[in-house]
């Protein structure tokens, strides 16, 4: 066993906008199945205000997030990049197997592998706009507006209705895949508690390769 | 634990708050406070008839008492004559016909069939005197009855078979001194008992809705708005809002909810916007026929079957009608679930000189005009009344049989049982041709349902329609409803696409496990 170094990967805000954008898409889902008449729990009426409140918190917390994204200049993390890319798909249809070591390494300046890089920055600059948009357009399609109905003049749900429910169906399934590959890392629970706690163990060779607080090695990675 | 509890601070305790106070359905309707507020101010009459010198004497006939009415209101006689209650039709322009002029005057309905050669009986409802037949004077005042709408004695009556006259015997010096404006009575004397019977025709209009609690009708109930009829039926110089659309076909003159209640009634605007594509009828009138059943099906061909060659009739434990030999079979529903249709306003009526196309199996006596692209249409609710009517096999028109007649052998069928001589003696008396050779074919008609509201608390519920299988808008096209609209494509996709993410991930984390175990 290598010695591990804690190291504080993920700051408060990032941790308060993950959990909580986890936890409005699951409830986005739970309700919006009801909404599409998958099963009953709160009552079709509960789950149309609790669907439409819950995805009204979640526009204010994506701005609140691209903000933060912003100024804190962590949208660098999701730049997408094909070094190792390969590598780490084989890394999990095989080298996982083989206890073969992680091909990239986890840094505060790059917490993402290649894989997460592409997955989140589609889901970041398509899915999640995809579902926002075509979610407006469901709830406003029709409005209220001094004291009468007015329309964005668009006579069929149905397309829009159509593109919720399938990205809704795509989101679930990342979901899915997201929730399982938390257990690839370092042990079972590391990228777990690392995402609540902030901080995760790295191994010393990694830990070794911290930036934030190392300049020079900053610039020592950027030159290959 | 302080992430968990900032967690929930921060995201599930807003999200209920907001949620509750969204919710909050204990703030007021304004709106319905005001609209109670004003109906519960009652007209008082400013006028007490049983005063007037004129009226202080007995009357021979009711054309001295028409006289006598318009001898002070000199000008209402003439309102009256420009009426549809009075023409019994209407100027109207229908797609595709041009301008036309239809009314109960002329139009087959899916009960009675029609007025033409049958007028003695079925104009017992004109408000008028002796329209006996197509001679009838339309232009004269003097056959206005002004009793059969003003009367509020209650004495007042009119004889069967008279021609819209009272029968012998009436007070009419007492009666005459009660006159005022028509209450429920007065219009329900006709309205509540079209197609030959209480509640046959319309399934929401009846007489138990003189003594209905709120539960039935909120607006015309005693214990509720207690309104009268012209409330909503708006009248001016005796013209009325309100269209009935077995004989109506355009879209103007109506009496809607809207015109009282607005078009944004409710506090939640999720309902609001429903009003753009769902008429209020749809979900505040659940059920009709809440008190007596309605008529819902009358089979005109199995009339005239006899039982040791007498007619005959059957009637089941409730007191329905079921088999008359004058009339056939027919059907009876209570607390009836309404279907719903796509309806703009505009209709259209199968005439009598109307040709059957040769694959038409089913008669529409009338149309309702209406679909979901039309910015105009809405869901309403409908009364689709179904029967079997007499049509000529080989001319292929609907046939205007002779139902009615003082005596016998004039070819009536309710008299003389013989339909070959009803049907003859009916087309004779309107002037088109009859081959002789008949068959029934299958009708329809649509009544809309727009009365027996119900209290709000019995309205339909969000999942009444938003439900993936029996829902009430099942049979509605061309408009997408969450929870019932399913595209299979999309769930199997989705579905199957969950599937897969969760085998895979059950593959990899067991070879992860037994290879785990290896090493």
């Amino acid at each position: 066993m290598k010695n591990t170094r804690r190291v504080y990967l993920y700051p408060r805000f990032e941790r308060f906008w993950h959990w909580t954008q986890a936890f409005l898409i699951l409830f986005l889902a739970l309700t919006g199945f009801e909404i599409h008449g998958s099963y009953g729990i709160f009552g079709f009426e509960n789950a149309v205000h609790l669907h439409n409140n819950a995805a009204l918190i979640l526009i204010v917390l994506i701005i609140f997030t691209i903000f933060w994204h912003l100024t804190t200049g962590e949208w660098r993390q999701y730049m997408p990049t094909t070094k190792n890319l390969k590598a780490q798909l084989e890394y999990y249809l095989t080298g996982i197997f083989r206890n073969a070591p992680h091909p990239t390494r986890k840094t505060s300046l790059s917490k993402l592998n290649p894989m997460q890089r592409l997955v989140y920055l589609g889901l970041k600059i398509l899915f999640i706009p995809i579902m926002v948009f075509s979610g407006l357009v469901y709830m406003f399609y029709r409005y209220p507006i001094n004291g009468e109905i007015k329309s964005l003049g668009i006579n069929d749900l149905t397309p829009i209705a159509y593109i919720h429910t399938l990205g809704a169906y795509i989101l679930l399934a990342f979901v899915l895949v997201h929730v399982y590959l938390i257990t690839t890392g370092h042990t079972l629970s590391s990228n777990l508690m690392a995402m609540i706690t902030g901080w995760e163990d790295l191994e010393e060779e990694e830990a070794d390769m911290l930036t934030g607080e190392q300049p020079e090695q900053n610039k020592k990675d950027k030159k290959p | 634990m302080k992430n968990i509890a900032t967690f929930f601070l921060s995201v599930i305790l807003p999200l209920l708050i907001i949620t509750v106070v969204l919710r909050d359905a204990s703030r007021e309707n304004k709106k319905l406070e005001e609209l109670r507020a004003e109906f519960s101010i009652k007209h008082i009459p400013s006028v007490d008839h049983s005063k007037h010198p004129d009226l202080q004497r007995d009357f021979d006939n009711p054309h001295e008492i028409t006289a006598t009415c318009i001898s002070c209101h000199t000008e209402r006689a003439d309102e009256v004559l420009a009426n549809a209650h009075w023409n019994w039709e209407r100027e109207a322009y229908i797609e595709g016909r041009g301008v036309t002029y239809l009314g109960k005057k002329n139009l087959i309905n899916n009960f009675c069939t029609g007025i033409l050669s049958n007028e003695a009986t079925c104009n017992r409802c004109h408000i008028g005197y002796g329209w006996t037949d197509n001679t009838f004077d339309h232009a004269n005042p003097y056959n206005v009855d002004c009793l059969i709408c003003h009367d509020n004695s209650g004495l007042y009556d009119k004889a069967r078979g008279g021609a819209g006259y009272p029968p012998p015997g009436l007070d009419f010096q007492t009666i005459v001194q009660q006159v005022g404006l028509p209450q429920k009575d007065n219009c329900g004397y006709c309205h509540f008992y079209g197609g030959g019977g209480n509640n046959v025709k319309h399934g929401d209009l009846e007489n138990a809705l003189l003594t209905a609690s709120r539960d039935v009708d909120v607006h015309m109930s005693a214990d509720g708005a207690n309104l009268n009829c012209q409330d909503c039926h708006q009248t001016t110089n005796h013209q009325m809002l309100g269209r009935y659309y077995g004989v109506s076909s355009d879209n103007t003159q109506r009496a809607t909810c809207e015109d009282c209640h607005g078009t944004f009634p409710h506090i939640d605007h999720k309902l609001n916007e429903h009003t753009i594509k769902v008429g209020c009828q749809t979900c505040h009138i659940p059920v009709y026929a809440k008190v007596n059943p309605t008529k819902m099906h009358w089979d005109w061909s199995t009339a005239t079957d006899r039982i040791d060659g007498e007619p005959y009739e059957i009637i089941d434990t409730l007191g329905n009608l079921l088999y008359t030999s004058i009339k056939g079979d027919f059907h009876w529903v209570q607390n009836a679930v309404p279907d719903y249709i796509w309806f703009n306003g505009t209709a259209d009526h199968h005439l009598i000189s109307d040709i059957l196309e040769p694959n038409d199996t089913i008669l529409y006596i009338n149309t309702l005009f209406g679909e979901a692209n039309d910015p105009l249409s809405r869901i309403y609710p409908v009364k689709i009344h179904t029967g079997r009517q007499p049509y000529d096999t080989e001319n292929r028109t609907i046939i205007q049989a002779k139902l009615w007649d003082a005596q016998p052998g004039e070819g009536a069928l309710w008299i003389d049982l013989d339909w070959d001589e009803a049907l003859q003696a009916g087309m004779d008396y309107v002037g088109l041709p009859f081959s002789g050779s008949y068959d029934f074919i299958e009708s329809k008609m649509f009544l809309m349902v727009n009365h027996m509201v119900s209290p709000a608390d019995q309205a339909l519920q969000c999942e009444d329609c938003h439900s993936r299988t029996g829902g009430r808008l099942a049979g509605i096209e061309g408009v997408y409803i969450p929870a019932q609209t399913t595209y299979a494509g999309i769930d199997y996709f989705g579905m199957l696409m969950l599937f897969l993410a969760f085998t895979g991930i059950c593959i990899h984390a067991i070879i992860r496990y037994l290879s785990w175990r290896k090493n």
